[in-house]
């Protein structure tokens, strides 16, 4: 198998990775519109160069703590069957090259929305980078 | 096999388009027998779609094409004359044939329909007809004597004649090819069509073509016979415009439309942001250039906005048939008047009304206009005139279907009405005959003596009237007895871009569509505090003395309601929704804008409240909401549409008011209630100490019975928690014979009430409320009441009396 590109990110205390040709562009903090009596997960709306883009925070998304309030997001925007969602993180990192011989899927250890999420994570030097279900992400949790 | 699809579909396109002209020339054909040009027409398209069908191995699409056309052709010979009969096959065929096109669109192949009965129908009328036309040794009138025409040896000198003018086109070219193509109409027709030449003087001409004469028909015309000069030209430019036409249209896919609507609609934000950017910086050469783009951005909005503009004719060309088709199966005459074909709308909005407007003019020719024996007897001509008529009024299109009929009678309406249990009795007498003409629009509603295949199965004008208020129009109705009756349509132009009030509501805009605004009513002051009342928890206002129900929007959207108490302006903004009235409470109204609409993702397709949103000029986002979804979560409209929605089911509460209009007013506690004296069977009062106990509850010994009592305070949930009272204000109500006596706080007054009840919230033991002496009241169900405090009580005491 060729090596994969991955776009990394920061959430809470641990890095993420989406396929590079799933992301369409990144993007810094965007004023956003709430719209209310939305799905929990769905922080607003952002304007996309005039196209109304819906975005997730990841962190509610993943059922991680909530992001400090002083903490502005960054909007990672991916391609989905749906059109464009954007995911929101905390910080954006590099893009990297990983050798498919490092990835592993996640133990069994692993539950709840974590399990339905991740793919599996690639072991890099000093850290684990967890790969997400594009897709899986960018649905809205039932309950919420 | 791409290509050979493409092929296809261009074959598909042309022939649904030439079956359209197919129907609308048979109908002129019907009402001018003679008309040889409408014939060849109909001719030419059933012959392409013939030849074309072979070419593809259509066989079965070929071989109805081929009947018909034979039928067709012994029209044009004059051997058959044009009747009903003949028509209504010929109208079957293009039926038949539009069905086949629609298989092979779907599937590829032509279906497995043979059509064999039509095929039967084409062949006998070929024969049966042919010899009757035989018999009578009489040509039809197709061969009226023309020489111009399409038939036959005629042909021939026709062809010259148009290639005499033209002298570019093939001279010889073989009449039958000539006669299977769509030609331009040739110089001789114009001129006999419009008129400005004689048959004779025409035939000579071409007569002097044949015999050698090289020269065009026109000059020849000039020349031999006394036909103006201006005439000629009148006529060769006549002719020159037909092709024209043809060159300076194209066919655009309206995929292509609708994308270059979007970003127009991009660029009119682009162009919002930087008008605004340029007020802040005062830069004279930025400003001109912006002042510039703003121009352009709105001449080609509105470039963009006109190429999906059609003319509502597209919609009508489909009404002559249904109203032949129609009115020949109901027995009637009926002439269909169209006026303003051209008038234009959006293409979205134009199918949207496309099965309202059918539904109106077939119930115009079933109802509306009367059999022929009806309208002589009432003085008018047999033949009913049906008028469409459509113009443009202030930014919408008006649509009128108008038929010259008997007219809706109110009073039989009323009656219907009554008999189908849509209205009581008593509101039928006070309805004014205007307000029954909108129960035509009653579910469940139909006025026609005998229900007939057509319509009249009481479904319709309500889907009419659902359908026409979802794409944001209104539908009205106006009738004069035995004169007629109009249904106007009134429609906006578009949809893609709406003016909306611009609202604030915790710090965020919002967009809500004028479409559903009535007013803004502002409180301020001493109004802003006292001007929304409760009644019983739930907020109102009075609007002219009506009680407009209040919601208020950070409530619905859950955003938070801070305190209000302190607020010195309260902003009403007075809405309609399926029907209904309502006032949104609302932070502050900033102003009114064009917005483009857009939709939002399929993450919050639940989101109910928002209808879209759309981009403002700073390039924020304000959701636009949907004011019926807000109706509903405030439950000012019941969710399913059925009830509440209808004026029969406004009209049920508004009969029980008419039996309740003389009210006693009661004191509860603070507050007041009222119940109609008709409930009422006697005012008494009691000594407290009199009230002794028994069955669980409170009793008095009344006229050698024993009364039960019921405290009216905790029947409806209102505790006075006044001083213990020595005597007790007792209303005696009668139900069965039986006696139960209602406590109040205190017997106020009897008055009279022509205010309307407003339907409560359907809490039991209350009819709705209404107000008296400038108060709000509720007014009680006074058997409700009663059932309600204790039913096994009641039930006992009951038994007690008997």
């Amino acid at each position: 198998m060729a090596d994969r590109e991955y776009c990394t990110f920061r959430l809470h205390d641990a890095s993420f990775g989406i396929e590079v040709h799933q992301v369409q562009e990144v993007l810094r903090p965007q004023p956003l519109t709430a719209v209310p009596r939305a799905n929990r997960v769905v922080e607003g709306l952002i304007n996309l160069r005039g196209q109304i883009v819906t975005a997730i925070d990841l962190r509610r998304r993943l059922e991680l703590p909530e992001r400090p309030a002083d903490q502005p997001a960054m909007n990672i925007v991916v391609r989905t069957t749906d059109g464009e969602v954007s995911f929101l993180v905390d910080e954006i990192g590099d893009v990297v090259i990983v050798d498919e011989a490092a990835f592993e899927t996640p133990p069994d250890t692993v539950h709840g929305v974590a399990r339905e999420l991740i793919v599996g994570a690639y072991k890099l030097d000093g850290r684990l980078l967890l790969v997400l279900d594009v897709l899986r992400t960018a649905q809205l949790p039932v309950n919420a | 096999m791409s290509e050979i699809d493409e092929i296809v579909g261009e074959f598909l396109v042309e022939s649904y388009e030439n079956l359209d002209r197919y129907d609308d020339d048979l109908l002129a054909l019907e009402r001018d027998p003679a008309d040889v040009a409408v014939l060849g027409s109909i001719f030419r398209t059933i012959h392409t779609i013939k030849g074309t069908c072979g070419f593809f191995g259509f066989s079965r699409l070929e071989s109805v094409s081929h009947v018909a056309e034979n039928l067709l052709g012994k029209l044009r010979d004059g051997e058959l004359a044009v009747t009903n009969e003949i028509a209504s096959a010929l109208l079957a065929t293009g039926d038949a044939l539009r069905g086949m096109l629609a298989d092979i669109e779907a599937t590829g192949e032509e279906g497995e329909r043979e059509h064999a009965d039509l095929v039967a129908t084409l062949e006998r009328l070929q024969i049966a007809t042919a010899v009757a036309a035989a018999a009578t040794d009489e040509p039809g009138p197709g061969a009226a004597p023309s020489p111009a025409g399409s038939s036959g040896t005629a042909a021939q000198p026709a062809v010259d004649a148009s290639a005499a003018v033209d002298a570019s086109a093939a001279v010889d070219a073989p009449p039958a090819e000539a006669a299977a193509e769509p030609a331009r109409p040739r110089l001789g027709e114009v001129l006999v069509e419009q008129g400005l030449a004689t048959e004779e003087q025409v035939a000579m001409a071409l007569h002097a073509q044949e015999l050698g004469d090289r020269r065009p028909l026109g000059e020849i015309l000039l020349e031999q016979t006394n036909v103006p000069g201006d005439d000629v030209d009148l006529g060769l430019a006549t002719q020159a415009t037909g092709r024209s036409l043809a060159d300076s249209s194209i066919r655009v896919d309206v995929g292509l439309l609708d994308e270059l609507m979007n970003l127009v609609g991009e660029l009119v934000l682009a162009r919002n942001q930087i008008v605004q950017l340029v007020t802040s910086h005062q830069e004279s050469a930025f400003a001109s250039a912006s002042q510039r783009l703003n121009l352009i951005t709105t001449e080609l909005q509105e470039g963009v906005m006109k190429t999906r503009m059609q003319p509502i004719g597209n919609v009508w060309n489909k009404l002559p048939r249904v109203v032949r088709d129609l009115s020949l199966s109901c027995g009637k005459q009926v002439e269909l008047v169209m006026e303003g074909q051209d008038t234009e709308l959006d293409k979205t909005i134009i199918e949207a009304i496309k099965d309202p407007l059918t539904h109106l003019v077939r119930n115009a020719v079933d109802h509306g206009v009367e059999p022929a024996a009806d309208r002589l007897a009432a003085g008018k001509p047999a033949t009913g005139r049906l008028v469409l008529r459509a113009y443009h009024e202030g930014g919408q299109v008006n649509i009128e279907i108008a038929d010259d009929g008997a007219g809706i009678d109110a009073t039989k309406i009323k009656a219907k009405a009554l008999e189908r249990g849509v209205i009581s009795a008593q509101q039928a007498g006070a309805m004014s005959d205007r307000e029954a003409l909108q129960l035509v629009f009653a579910p469940g509603f139909s006025t026609a003596v005998a229900v007939t295949n057509v319509s009249g199965r009481g479904v319709g004008m309500d889907v009419v009237r659902t359908n026409v208020e979802r794409i944001g129009g209104t539908v009205d109705v106006h009738t004069e007895p035995g004169h007629g009756t109009t249904f106007r349509v009134k429609i906006p132009l578009t949809l893609a871009i709406v003016p909306a009030l611009i609202v604030g509501s915790r710090g965020e805009r919002y967009a809500i569509p004028q479409l559903n605004l009535l007013e803004l009513v502002r409180l301020e002051g001493d109004q802003a505090r006292t001007g929304i009342e409760q009644l019983h928890g739930v907020p109102v206002h009075r609007l002219r003395g009506r009680l407009l129900p209040i919601v208020r929007l950070d409530h619905e959207l859950g955003t938070g309601t801070a305190s209000r108490d302190g607020r010195e302006v309260v902003n009403i903004v007075v809405l309609q929704a399926d029907g209904h009235q309502f006032g949104l409470v609302v932070d502050d109204i900033t102003d009114t804008q064009e917005i483009v609409v857009k939709p939002l993702g399929s993450h919050l397709k639940d989101a109910t409240l928002f209808a879209g949103a759309t981009i403002m000029g700073d390039g924020r986002i304000a959701l636009i909401l949907d004011v019926l979804g807000i109706a509903q979560r405030a439950r000012v409209v019941s969710e399913s549409r059925e009830r509440g929605a209808t004026p029969g089911d406004e009209a049920v509460a508004l009969a029980a008011a008419d039996e309740h209009r003389t009210l006693l007013l009661l004191g509860v506690g603070e507050r007041r209630a009222a119940v109609a004296l008709s409930e009422v069977s006697r005012l008494e009062t009691f000594q407290a100490a009199s009230v002794e106990w028994a069955a669980g509850g409170e009793v008095v010994q009344y006229r050698d019975e024993i009364l039960p009592l019921i405290r009216l305070g905790d029947a409806i949930g209102v505790h006075g928690g006044g001083p213990q009272r020595e005597t007790l204000e007792v209303v005696v109500h009668e139900v069965a014979g039986r006696s139960v006596g209602i406590v109040v706080d205190g017997i106020l007054d009897i008055v009279e009430q022509d205010a309307e009840l407003s339907p409560g919230d359907g809490r039991p033991g209350l009819l709705g409320s209404t107000v008296v002496h400038g108060r709000v009241t509720d007014v009680l169900d006074v058997a409700a009441v009663v059932a309600m405090v204790d039913p096994a009580r009641f039930a006992d005491h009951a038994r007690f009396g008997a």
